[in-house]
């Protein structure tokens, strides 16, 4: 069975799990860097920034992550999203991994928060092709910029930017996790070697 | 391809977003940054902690919004701020303003002594106490997008927290082995929407995300709220009424994260400083026990 981790530091860790395991997988929590051996990909989840990196630096996490990035896909969802950037135009731990430039709670405070309907072509391969994926954008990040290989996955109508892959790497502003909807999870999983 | 804002999703949403975390109560931005330093998820902006409000008794209402104002401004993670139980103004100026949750709080002097606020009709998310399954539920079904057990605020004496983390999730545990045809009468018996009784059956779980509050002072205070299943945790007073906040607020952090690792609980009690002095709840006189507000 494919083994896929889930960053337990703080945030909705158990949610990507539940839907791990509906999707035949074997979830394991990681919240120590010896958590890390054997898992095939890892996915990041939403969560405060901040707190998830100032943990992961207190817990010895951040090169290890890295190491682990070099060689294995890894996902994340808002909170994960930043973590996974190389620029959040501010000073908080980051992993550096994906060549994309991430603004922080762009969209405003929660009462801002919203959900919408979003055209996904990537996920043509699935069956579901043709129905829209609905996401939940809480606080969200927007992906203002990618470089180097990321490309778009999903734009809004306004063409900001919520959703990028680069290689084996995945990032989304919004939380496939919150809905029923496993079309996000399964592309992941795609990406998984 | 409308985009829709205010809906329950994205507040109970925002509730999801903070589990596994530490909500900590500040009175300055200063005390904002201090906490989202150590890692805090959220703050909970007020004029004094609980501790202060027990100990100079006087009506307690909503803080200054221009406080909370700076407090927003200090920090990127969210700011919640509490109104009076049943004082819908109060919790519409904290709307106006942006906070990101309404804590509708038995912490304050209550306005009403019948009604909790309609939460459902405000854009911005409500978070509520309770002591058992029926206070939840009732509250969920006035719109309450998160929960936390109320414990006893202002204390640092964990006891009554542990009594109604306890008693939640024992219920819930109870309620699972109930048939369906008996959830209507139990619904009744706990004063509890019908709907909301079945669908936490169903879950095993609150249909929304629960917090332990109210006397959490220590680390493995923390984790043991966390063992007994709550999502995530409130400190009110324990943090800025101990001898070393910063240091005292990064090691409830790193505990809550490894509720279950002994050994890292022990590593992360060491060497805090004074713990807030606390007030033993055994002793206090009834009226004086702020969780008996809320119905």
């Amino acid at each position: 069975m494919m083994k896929i981790g889930v960053l337990a530091l703080q945030g909705d860790f158990a949610e990507h799990v539940n839907i791990l395991k509906r999707l035949k997988v074997e979830p394991v929590e990681v919240r120590l860097p010896q958590q890390l051996k054997d898992l095939q990909g890892l996915i990041i989840p939403g969560g405060e920034s901040t707190t998830i990196g100032k943990l992961a630096g207190d817990f010895g996490l951040l090169e290890p992550l890295r190491e682990f990035g070099r060689q294995h896909a890894i996902w994340g969802t808002c909170a994960g999203a930043i973590f996974l950037s190389k620029d959040v135009r501010r000073d908080q731990p980051i992993l550096g991994l994906m060549d994309i430039l991430v603004q922080r709670n762009a969209f405003g405070r929660q009462v801002d928060s919203f959900e919408a309907d979003l055209i996904i072509p990537e996920l043509k391969n699935s069956p579901r092709s043709e129905i829209p994926f609905h996401a939940i954008f809480i606080r969200a990040p927007i992906i203002e910029k990618v470089e180097a290989d990321a490309r778009v996955l999903a734009a809004l109508p306004d063409k900001r930017i919520v959703a990028a892959q680069q290689g084996h790497f995945l990032a989304t502003s919004f939380h496939p996790e919150l809905t029923n909807d496993t079309r996000f999870h399964e592309y992941f999983l795609s990406l998984v070697d | 391809m409308e985009q829709q804002t205010g809906t329950f999703a994205v507040k109970k949403g925002l509730a999801q977003m903070l589990k596994g975390g530490v909500i900590m109560d500040v009175v300055t931005p200063e005390h904002a940054r201090i906490a989202e330093d150590a890692g805090a998820c959220a703050v909970m902006a007020l004029e004094r902690v609980p501790a202060d409000i027990r100990a100079q008794g006087g009506v307690a209402r909503m803080s200054d919004p221009d406080l909370i104002l700076k407090i927003m401004d200090a920090v990127t993670i969210p700011v919640m701020a509490k109104c009076r139980i049943g004082h819908f103004v109060e919790a519409q100026i904290l709307e106006a303003i942006g906070v990101d949750y309404v804590d509708e709080s038995e912490v304050l002097t209550p306005a009403d002594e019948e009604n909790h606020i309609n939460k459902h009709l405000f854009k911005i998310p409500f978070v509520c106490g309770c002591r058992n399954l029926g206070e939840a539920l009732r509250r969920i079904g006035e719109g309450a997008a998160m929960i936390r057990t109320k414990g006893e605020a202002g204390t640092g004496d964990v006891v009554e927290a542990v009594r109604h983390a306890r008693s939640v999730i024992g219920e819930i545990r109870r309620l699972q082995t109930k048939a369906d045809e008996e959830l209507m009468a139990y619904a009744k018996e706990i004063g509890a929407p019908h709907e909301l009784v079945k669908e936490t059956k169903d879950l095993g779980r609150l249909p929304v995300v629960n917090f332990a509050a109210g006397g959490v002072a220590t680390p493995a205070d923390a984790a043991l709220m966390m063992q007994l299943g709550v999502d995530g945790v409130f400190v009110g007073s324990g943090i800025f009424k101990s001898g070393d906040p910063a240091l005292r607020a990064a090691a409830i952090v790193k505990a809550v994260t490894h509720y279950k690792d002994a050994a890292i609980l022990a590593e992360v009690s060491k060497n805090l400083g004074e713990p807030m002095v606390g007030r033993t709840v055994a002793n206090m006189p009834e009226v004086e026990k702020l969780a008996s507000r809320g119905w």
